[in-house]
This record gives structure tokens, sequence and C-alpha cells, in this order.
């Protein structure tokens, strides 16, 4: 045999001597002494589990027989578990992946369509590339800090979430029992993705046909780190400054149950500001810029509204009696004020318009998304009638008198209609409707709980404005906000994206 | 030769087309423009944005013919696309220098 086999063979046989006499030794010396048994749970409190599920219940509720920790509250027996507890609900869980899939629908391509449609030939791709742009980077966004900003606990603040769920570590298919009880907080995470992601989309309706793409996304990035984030938090996370709901320690006791104030109120207001800071769209007011295609806003229009339905009765976070409810305001509110606008139409101008029936439609869903899930259905009409009424002056009154290009009405729709509707919230809220208004206010709703929602608003308009004004004067002097002349003039579909929406050539 | 632009409504392309077959007039190019003269335009509102649009739709039709075919062809398009109202169209006829049939480079009126 060579010599050169021999040593290392020599070595490697010495070295698996050495660690298989220490792996003994430690063995011998962390062997613990025999546990005693978990306890086994009875039957009642597997089938009281069960039904839990039925009910969104907390599973763990049967299991709370030990001893009272210091706050007086019952905890559960070391290593009491059932299979109930720390896995999703099937139907609850299905329920709320559906739901993501339909919010997500609402953008690509609702959003895309309804927007799309509105402006000019040349600029139709422009709005599609922002819709898809921002569905991109805010999922990077939100995977990397997102989340973990909005609904993280860890920096004990009502403002901010925590870092505990960057990259979402941690976050796999058991539930997060602050939030929910039979949704996995994956699900949980992606569909709350697709708020944060929908959110920005709709700002870009007031800037439409003249802000440069590369402005867009750059301004969109700083937007969600200081406005939708910290108001998200605010209102939803679990130690947010106004989640009247589920913080008793909230400073403000507001209530928003699928994001009247962090959807429609923020987007709507920054829309405004950064209208005004961009400036109009070039022959605004003396060029003729009708909607391109009023087909394919009334195509994304109904996608609107069906997608809706994961945004509004998903809000309940389960498959239960607040979501059936969520769906029910949300469906009367929508149809009512679609015909209340074509019906103003109709008395102003003799003619009920296809535009006029999907505003109105748009505007109810606005309206009703911070009510849906704490209103009876009879509440839902008059609030219908109202987001019918209000919104159509804003868009066609207002901005007349105004002057500013907004070029989409998303003030006129989100802003307008986002306050109102947390306003309205605050007057037609009530318990019978939803059980968890009565944890932590109960002294408030019907009397003093409008007050609160006037506070949330005005925060929520401050912040949205104070933000915007900063990022966009930011932005515009790193990147600038506008596209030349020549580029806003032959359409940004081939200025900023080189791609043309419609090639009709001849056959042959 | 003669070649006649007629603008008209374009509902009545089909009438005119078969008017001018009837007369032994077989080819002609057809062209979608937009025009006024005397007949107003109509209002649209879009959310509260009001647009006077003073261009109407129309169809133009551009036929080659001979002297002697010209004056047939001219009463069967004014005959087939007149309704009586404002916006019925106009119909000009031109002086034609040459026609080249491009297949086989026939020229004159051999080539219409």
């Amino acid at each position: 045999m060579n010599i050169l086999q021999l040593k290392p063979l020599r070595s490697l046989l010495a070295a698996c001597l050495a660690l298989s006499a220490s792996a003994a030794v430690f063995a011998q010396a962390a062997a613990p002494a025999p546990a005693a048994p978990a306890p086994a749970p009875t039957l009642e409190q597997r089938v009281a589990g069960l039904e839990a599920y039925l009910g969104n219940g907390d599973p763990s509720a049967p299991l709370k027989t030990g001893p009272k920790d210091k706050d007086g509250n019952a905890t559960i027996p070391a290593g009491l578990t059932t299979p109930s507890v720390g896995t999703a609900g099937p139907g609850h869980n299905g329920f709320m992946m559906i739901c993501a899939a339909l919010v997500l629908f609402m953008t690509l391509p609702g959003l895309a369509l309804f927007y799309g449609g509105l402006v000019r030939t040349k600029n139709v791709l422009s709005v599609m590339a922002q819709c898809l742009g921002l569905a991109g980077l805010v999922t990077i966004l939100w995977w990397a800090f997102g989340y973990s900003l909005v609904f993280g606990k860890n920096f004990n603040s009502p403002f901010l979430g925590g870092s505990e769920f960057f990259f979402l570590k941690g976050v796999d298919s058991a539930p997060n029992t602050d939030y929910a009880f039979w949704v996995s907080q994956n699900v949980f995470s992606m569909y709350q993705l697709m708020f944060a992601i929908i959110t920005p989309a709709l700002i870009v309706g007031a800037i439409a046909e003249r802000m440069k793409f590369s402005a867009i996304l750059v301004f969109m990035t700083l937007w969600m780190f200081l406005v939708y984030f910290p108001l998200a938090h605010m209102v939803w996370g679990s130690s947010g400054w106004m989640n009247g709901v589920w913080n008793a320690g909230a400073s403000i006791k507001a209530i928003d149950f699928a994001g009247g104030t962090v959807v429609h109120m923020s987007s709507g207001w920054s829309a405004l500001i950064l209208c005004l800071l961009v400036g109009p769209r070039l022959g605004f007011g003396k060029t003729p810029m009708p909607p391109h295609s009023l087909v394919l806003c009334m195509i994304g229009t109904g996608m609107l509204w069906v997608g809706w339905y994961g945004f509004n009765a998903g809000s309940a976070v389960a498959a239960d009696g607040v979501a059936a409810n969520a769906f029910t305001t949300t469906t009367l509110a929508t149809a009512v004020a679609s015909f209340t606008w074509a019906t103003l139409e109709y008395i102003t101008r003799r003619k009920m318009s296809v535009l006029g029936f999907c505003s109105g439609a748009v505007a109810g869903l606005v309206v009703v998304t911070p009510a849906c899930g704490f209103i009876t259905p009879s509440s839902a009409m008059p609030l219908g009638v109202l987001a019918g009424l209000v919104p159509f002056l804003a868009c066609t009154k207002l901005k007349g008198m105004l002057k500013y290009d907004d070029a989409l009405d998303t003030f006129g729709v989100h802003a307008v209609g986002g306050t109102l509707g947390a306003l309205l919230t605050g007057f037609f809220a009530t318990a019978s409707v939803n059980s968890n208004l009565s944890t932590n206010l109960k002294d408030i709703v019907g009397k003093s709980l409008w007050l609160e929602q006037v506070k949330a608003i005005v925060v929520t308009l401050l912040l949205a404005v104070v933000m915007t004004a900063i990022i966009g004067f930011v932005v515009k002097a790193i990147v600038g906000l506008r596209p030349t002349v020549e580029a806003e003039q032959e359409g940004l579909d081939l200025s900023d994206h080189g791609e043309e929406g419609y090639i009709y050539e001849p056959k042959s | 030769m003669k070649l006649i632009i007629a603008i008209i409504k374009p509902f009545k392309l089909e009438e005119v087309k078969t008017a001018l077959s009837e007369v032994g007039v077989e080819g002609m190019t057809v062209t979608e423009v937009k025009g006024f003269g005397r007949q107003k335009g109509h209002t649209e509102i879009y959310r509260g944005s009001e647009y006077t649009v003073d261009f109407l739709p129309k169809v133009k039709i551009e036929i080659a013919v001979a002297d002697t075919v010209a004056a047939k062809a001219i009463e069967a398009i004014v005959g087939s696309a007149k309704t009586g109202k404002i916006g019925d169209g106009k119909v000009f006829v031109v002086p034609l220098d040459e026609v080249i049939r491009i297949r086989t480079d026939e020229r004159g009126e051999t080539a219409i």
C-alpha cells in the first residue's frame, strides 16, 4: 500500500474514535430525568375547540384551567393543547385565500382597465404599467419590511409595529392570534399585501398622463414607508394609536372595517397634493381629453365591484356572520350609489351615462368600505344615497370651480368618499351586527364614536397631505416629476415604455 | 376623364355603391373621414367635463370615370345619397390627367 494513503486513513480512524468517545460522555451528561407526561385534554375541551372554529372564537379558551397569572388572567397548564390550537381552520383559511385573490383582481386588471379606459389612447399602457409595477414593488417592500412594520409589535409603539417579521421570518401557516384564530399568518400577510398594493395604485389616477414612471416608483417607495405603513399600523395594528376595536389602550378609539382611512383617505388626499404639485396636463382646459374607451372603463368597474367583496367581506378575516353582513351592506350601498349618481345625471342633464353608473358604483364601494362590517343593511341604503350624491358634487362641481386637474377623480371619489364613509361609520356603527364593538367601545358606540372618527379623519388627512408634500418636493428635486414636453405629447406609452397600446394595421 | 370625390353620410354607402354599379361604375376607393359644413356637432359630458364635438363622421368615395360616364355617375351618387336633411354631403368633380393600371401598364380610359 502507498504510504500517502496510509497516513490520512490513520488520522481519520483516530478522529472517529475521539468523536464517538466524547459523544458517549455528553450523552451520559445530558440525559434528563424522565418528564411528567403532557396533560391530556378532555373530550369537552376538544369539542369546545372545534366549536370555536364555527364561531371564529379562540380554540385555546377552554384550556385555560391553570392558576391565574399576575394580571389575573387564567393560564393554560403546561403542555395542555388540542389539535385545534395553532392550526388554521380550512373554511376560514380557504375563504381568505380567495379574498386575497379577489383584492389583487381589483388592481390587476380591475383598476388597470377602469383607469386605462379613462385616459387617452397614447397613455393607456402607462396606467397598466403603473399598476403592474406597483404590484411588484410593493410586494418586495411588504416582504422585506412592510408586513412587520404594520402588524408586528416589538417596537411597543402605537405608530409602527416591529421588526420581528422582517423578510416574513416566522410567518407560516400557523395563525397569528393577535389578528385571527383560524387564518394562517402567511395568508393574512398576503391578504393585507393586496391592500398595500392597491392603495398607491389609486393615487396614479390623479396624476395620470403626466408623471414619469421612474418618479412614480421612487415616490411610492417613500410614500409606503412614511404614510401607508404607519397609518395601517395605527388603525389595524394590535398596538395601534387609532385601533379602537382591538387596542384597549388606543388614544383615538376610531373604527375602520376595511380601509376607509387607511386606503381611500390616504390615497385620495395624497392624490390631491400630488396633482397640485405635478401640475395639469399640457393643454388641460383647452384640448378635449375625453376617455378613449368607456368599454374598458365599465369592464374594470365590474371587476372592481366583484373584487371588492374580497376587500370588504374578507376584512372580517373569517368566513363568519360579520363577513356575511359586510357582504350584504356592500352590495346594497354600491347598487344604490350607482343608481343615485345616474339619477342625478338624469336630473341635471336628462341622460343617465355609463360613466355615471360606473363612478357611482365605485363611490358606493368606497364610502361603505370603513362601515360595511359595522352597520346594518338598513343603514347601508341611506349611506348609498349619500355615496352617490356627495362624490357626484365633488367631481362635477368642485373640480370645475377650483380647476385642479384630478384626471381620473381620485380625490373626488376616494378622498371625499373615504372621508364621508369614515364619518358615517361613526353614526351608523352598531354592536348588534358586530359584537367586537362591545369589547372596548361599549360606552361610545352610538354616542361619541363619531367624534373619535373625526379625530382619525384629521390625523389621516394631515399625515397624507404633509408627507406627500415633503416626498413630492424631494422626488422633484432628485428625479423630477414630469416627462419632457415632447415625451408628454407623444404619450407616456412610447416615451416611458416604448410600446403602443393599439396597433391597427391594414389586413394585408 | 374625371375624378369624382363624394363626401356622404356613412350609412348611405351601400346604397351609393349599388346605384353606381347600376350605371356601370364597379371600382371605387372609400375612406372614413370627419368634417362639417352646416351640420352642427354634439356635446358630450364626462363627469362634468363638457366637450363639443364639431367634426362629424363621413365617408369619402373616389371614382375615376370616362367623360361620357361622368354625368350618369354624379346623378347616381346624388340620387342615392340624398336624405333631404342638413349634412347630406357634397360631390367634387376634378379633371383627371392620367390613369395607369399597374398590373398591365394600360393607360387612359382603358385603364379605368
